[in-house]
């Protein structure tokens, strides 16, 4: 009988080794494929079983975990989904993760190093990391005043604070509501996100540093900026003006908004150019200049660089290597100059800074689950843009394209606001685009704002019209507040 | 032959030791923090793993001592994936505010004092297992008629589409679990008697020779048993494990493999007519071909299963950190599942291991065990840990169609709990015996010749 016990022995043995087999085959083999099966819930409750940290503007939470009582155990909840949507993204079961709460995944999840004490506990304790918290650099009431300035438009506005790179705003208009894609209803998710991709006006897109736009006129800063840089030029050197502008080696000629020349006698100070915004004196200036010496400039303010703020910002352009006529289109913000509203309000941040562009940043601080702030970021200096001398008679020529010239609209009563206007053309036949950057107060400014408007018409009027306004309520805001 | 009972204390400490552990890591890990009662908990462990040790000491000195420890950290395991599967039913109730359910860590826990009492019972009562050898048949006929009682009127219950529960007022009972051992006792005590007639050859076909057609009678008696079992009350697994075991048995008694081959057909020819004729038979095994296709209906649970061994990876999800309550009867069934999401994949190759362990000590009882009846008695009971655990666990985990059976020691559930115990206590008997030093052959050499003043006594 010994012989038959063993050999029946050798065959559970050959039944234990296929079990074997069979649980490595399930749990290492093929475990990465059945995780990811879309019927099974077990990685979405991993992920929805920990308490994921809230993201702050000031001491409110704008994205926070909410306890369900079913079990996906938190419900991610955004306090006004649209208004902030540009800054805390979505988190959704089917769609993944962006803006900052894919940006900053990590502390809100709880298991980025900085944790590694509260891990090791955890560790140990076998516990579940609870998600630290994330402070935005973000002032809600500019926020607010610049989602309500953009009711029914399109467009974004960033503001800045001129002297640290915070992002005080990040507005863009069509938004979103983070909320329905952030839910636990996998085909509700579907149905809102299809109907928002599918949607031309692109609310997914964030506008205010992803979509890039001509920048027209208020382009003509840097050309002024690069053409004070060049010590060439002062606020009241003369420069021609006439009603048309030959293009070089082309047939075809750039004409005033107006129709009119600039000046009297088809001549204009730098001053006054900015201040009527006038296409033909800064396309001879753009010429005059070269090229090389606008980009160089352009670059001082950001162009041509990708910033993380910690969002990735999309690169704002300045063409290569353009020759003469193209030169003089993209002195005035034309041809294939693009840039975003974020990069719009840095050059306006940059000037109020004395000449000093700043790294912009939306995040402030990074607080443990108690709300110890664990990391502030410090502010950083991108580079000098004008030297400060430059930069107080830019400032001057600013207000007075406020005080006296196009910007009438962005005036605020007892302080003196710095801007320009500008209105690009996407095509030949479509509509423009309609910009507004500034800064307040002048001498030492608190907040510099941009404001892109699409399809804003076709009136260089639309700039001072439809952004200017706004950008006058954001910088109440930040002034206000 | 050293009695090695320091051996098995020290493994009974390790195992205890791992248990309060376990039960500490699932308490702080569910954020539930230190479990009530813990002290409760581990003293009444300790007690009963201790009075188990003791009785085998002074009543079976000579038993194995790996089985005790071995089966003592199953039911352990078994305890803390319980516990843990309590909580996870607690704050499913407390965020539905349902009322909170009973635990059923202590209930289980009780049993398990009930199986430690029954299985000193086995070693005070029972000096030598072959004296069961002489109610061979009424420990049968109690078998059978315990394995029918759930179809009896009145206390017969069906749960889940088996009938295979006994209900008087609260109580209630799986008697199958106890008809496993009798049965098997049956068997042991029937074989040892017939199977010099039932290895008679008179044909040889293929250099395989085939009983006489007059022996066929008992399989075929078998064969029909197994079958009423699955007909009547639904119960797969229980046919399964029975006509396996006899087999085998059979195979062990008459050293003939024309058994194996005739038991393999009838096999197949049953297994052939349930899946044309039941339905129930049917979408194990349609389920078993293609769990996906019905993931969210009949094929829930082994895709549940499935879904959480893969979530618990190589080294698991940790203790009290997966979420094995998504599979319906994680706690009964598929506890093996539950397991292995928290432990990986890791905890389920050293339960499998324990599992091995177990078995292979239990046929090494049989192998050196010098009567016949012992020997197949042996063999049978650790064949019955074979064909259940590979059963469910393959179950479980796809391998085979699923067939509800417990998990031995590992599952919720009080008859499954105690009929594993006694067999357990049933194998440390005959280890005991088989493992005693002859007395003639005391060798002067022997450091543990400490046997020489029971040699005075006798």
């Amino acid at each position: 009988m010994t012989r038959q016990i063993r050999r029946l022995s050798f065959v559970f043995g050959l039944l234990l080794l296929a079990l074997l087999a069979n649980v490595t085959l399930i749990q290492v083999i093929n475990a990465g494929d059945y995780r990811s099966r879309p019927g099974n819930q077990r990685v979405l409750l991993a992920e929805y079983d920990r308490e994921r940290g809230p993201i702050l503007v000031a001491s409110d939470s704008v994205a926070r975990s909410l306890e369900t009582g079913n079990t996906l155990t938190y419900l991610r909840n955004y306090n006004n989904g649209p208004l902030f949507a540009p800054i805390t993204g979505f988190y959704s079961l089917v769609y993944g993760a962006t803006g900052l709460e894919r940006t900053e995944n990590r502390i809100l999840n709880g298991k980025a190093g900085i944790f590694t004490v509260d891990r090791v506990q955890q560790l140990v304790s076998g516990r579940q990391p609870v998600g630290g918290a994330v402070t935005t650099t973000i002032n809600a009431a500019a926020q607010k005043a610049a989602f309500k300035g953009l009711k029914g438009k399109r467009g974004a506005v960033v503001a800045i604070e001129p002297a640290t790179g915070r992002i005080l705003a990040s507005v863009q208009m069509p938004s979103f509501d983070p909320n329905r894609l952030s839910s636990h209803n996998p085909s509700d998710i579907r149905e809102y996100y299809n109907e928002l991709e599918s949607d031309p006006e692109k609310p997914l897109l964030n506008r205010p540093i992803v979509s890039l736009n001509p920048p027209g006129s208020t382009f003509k800063v840097v050309v002024a900026s690069a053409a004070l840089a060049s010590g060439r030029f002062t606020a009241d050197s003369l420069l021609p003006g006439p009603k048309t502008y030959q293009l070089p080696n082309s047939s075809k000629k750039l004409r005033n908004w107006t129709g009119r020349k600039c000046g009297p006698e088809g001549k204009v100070t730098l001053r006054q150019a900015l201040a009527i915004s006038c296409n033909t004196a800064f396309a001879w200036l753009g010429n005059e200049l070269g090229a090389a010496a606008i980009r160089d400039q352009a670059e001082a303010f950001g162009f041509n660089s990708g910033f993380d703020i910690p969002l990735r910002a999309a690169t704002s352009l300045f063409p290569q290597d353009p020759d003469a006529p193209q030169t003089a289109l993209s002195a005035i913000g034309q041809f294939e100059v693009r840039a975003t509203a974020l990069q719009m309000a840095m050059v306006a941040a940059s000037i109020g800074n004395s000449g000093r562009t700043m790294n912009p940043y939306l995040v402030q601080e990074i607080r443990g689950p108690d709300l110890s702030i664990l990391q502030t970021t410090e502010p950083s200096q991108f580079e000098d843009a004008l030297k400060p001398s430059n930069s107080l008679s830019l400032t001057e020529m600013l207000v007075n394209v406020v005080e006296n010239g196009t910007g009438s609209n962005a005036r605020i009563a007892g302080v003196r606001v710095a801007g320009k206007t500008g209105t690009a053309q996407t095509g030949n036949d479509s509509p423009s685009v309609a910009w507004f950057i500034s800064f307040a107060p002048a001498a030492a400014p608190k907040v510099a704002v941009a404001v892109v408007i699409e399809e804003s018409g076709f009136a260089e009027v639309s700039g001072n019209g439809l952004a200017a306004p706004i950008a006058k309520e954001v910088m109440e805001a930040v002034l206000g507040s | 032959m050293k009695s090695r009972r320091t051996t098995e204390l020290v493994l009974l400490v390790c195992a205890w030791a791992l248990g309060i552990l376990g039960t500490l890591q699932v308490g702080w890990a569910t954020g539930e923090g230190t479990p009530p009662r813990l002290w409760i908990t581990i003293s009444a462990v300790a007690l009963i793993a201790l009075a188990m040790h003791v009785v085998v000491r002074f009543r079976a000195k000579y038993a194995d001592p790996i089985m005790l420890p071995v089966g003592t950290l199953l039911t352990i395991l078994g305890l803390i994936m319980i516990y843990r599967l309590d909580v996870a039913d607690a704050r499913r109730a407390e965020l539905n505010n349902a009322p909170l359910p009973t635990p059923d860590v202590y209930s289980q826990l009780t049993w398990f004092a009930i199986a430690g009492i029954l299985f000193c019972g086995v070693f005070v009562l029972l000096q030598d297992h072959r004296r069961l050898q002489r109610y061979t048949f009424t420990f049968g006929l109690i078998g059978l008629v315990l394995m029918v009682l759930p179809l009896a009127p009145i206390i017969g219950t069906t749960v889940n589409g088996a009938t295979l529960w006994i209900r008087v007022g609260d109580f209630s009972f799986q008697p199958a679990e106890i008809a496993k051992i009798l049965i098997t006792i049956f068997f042991a005590g029937y074989l040892v008697k017939t199977r010099d007639s039932l290895a008679l050859v008179r044909t040889k076909v293929l250099g395989i020779g085939l009983p006489r057609p007059k022996d066929l009678g008992p399989i075929v008696i078998a064969w029909f048993i197994s079958l009423g079992v699955l007909i009547f009350q639904r119960d797969l697994g229980t046919s399964v494990l029975f006509f396996g075991l006899f087999v085998s048995m059979l195979y062990i008694a008459t050293q003939r493999r024309s058994w194996l081959i005739i038991g393999f057909f009838l096999f197949l020819g049953g297994a052939y007519f349930a899946y044309e004729n039941f339905g129930h038979v049917q979408a194990r095994v349609t389920v078993w071909l293609d769990p996906w296709s019905y993931a969210d209906t009949t094929g829930y649970q082994i895709v549940q299963s499935i879904y959480g061994l893969a979530n618990g990876g190589i080294l698991g999800a940790g203790l009290g950190q997966g979420f094995p309550n998504l599979v319906p009867f994680a706690s009964t069934d598929f506890i093996v599942a539950a397991l292995g999401e928290e432990l990986g994949v890791t905890g389920i190759f050293v339960i499998l291991l324990l599992y091995a362990i177990l078995i292979e000590r239990g046929l090494r009882t049989a192998i050196t065990c010098r009567d016949g009846f012992g020997q197949l008695l042996a063999a049978g009971l650790s064949i019955t840990f074979a064909l259940q655990v590979f059963v469910i666990i393959g179950g479980v985990t796809g391998l085979i169609p699923l067939t509800g059976l417990t998990t031995p020691f590992l599952s919720y559930g009080g008859s499954s709990l105690i009929a594993n115990w006694v067999i357990l206590a049933l194998l440390l008997r005959i280890s005991d015996r088989s493992r005693r030093p002859d007395l003639s052959k005391v060798s002067p050499d022997d450091a543990m010749t400490q046997v020489v003043p029971r040699v005075n006594q006798s």
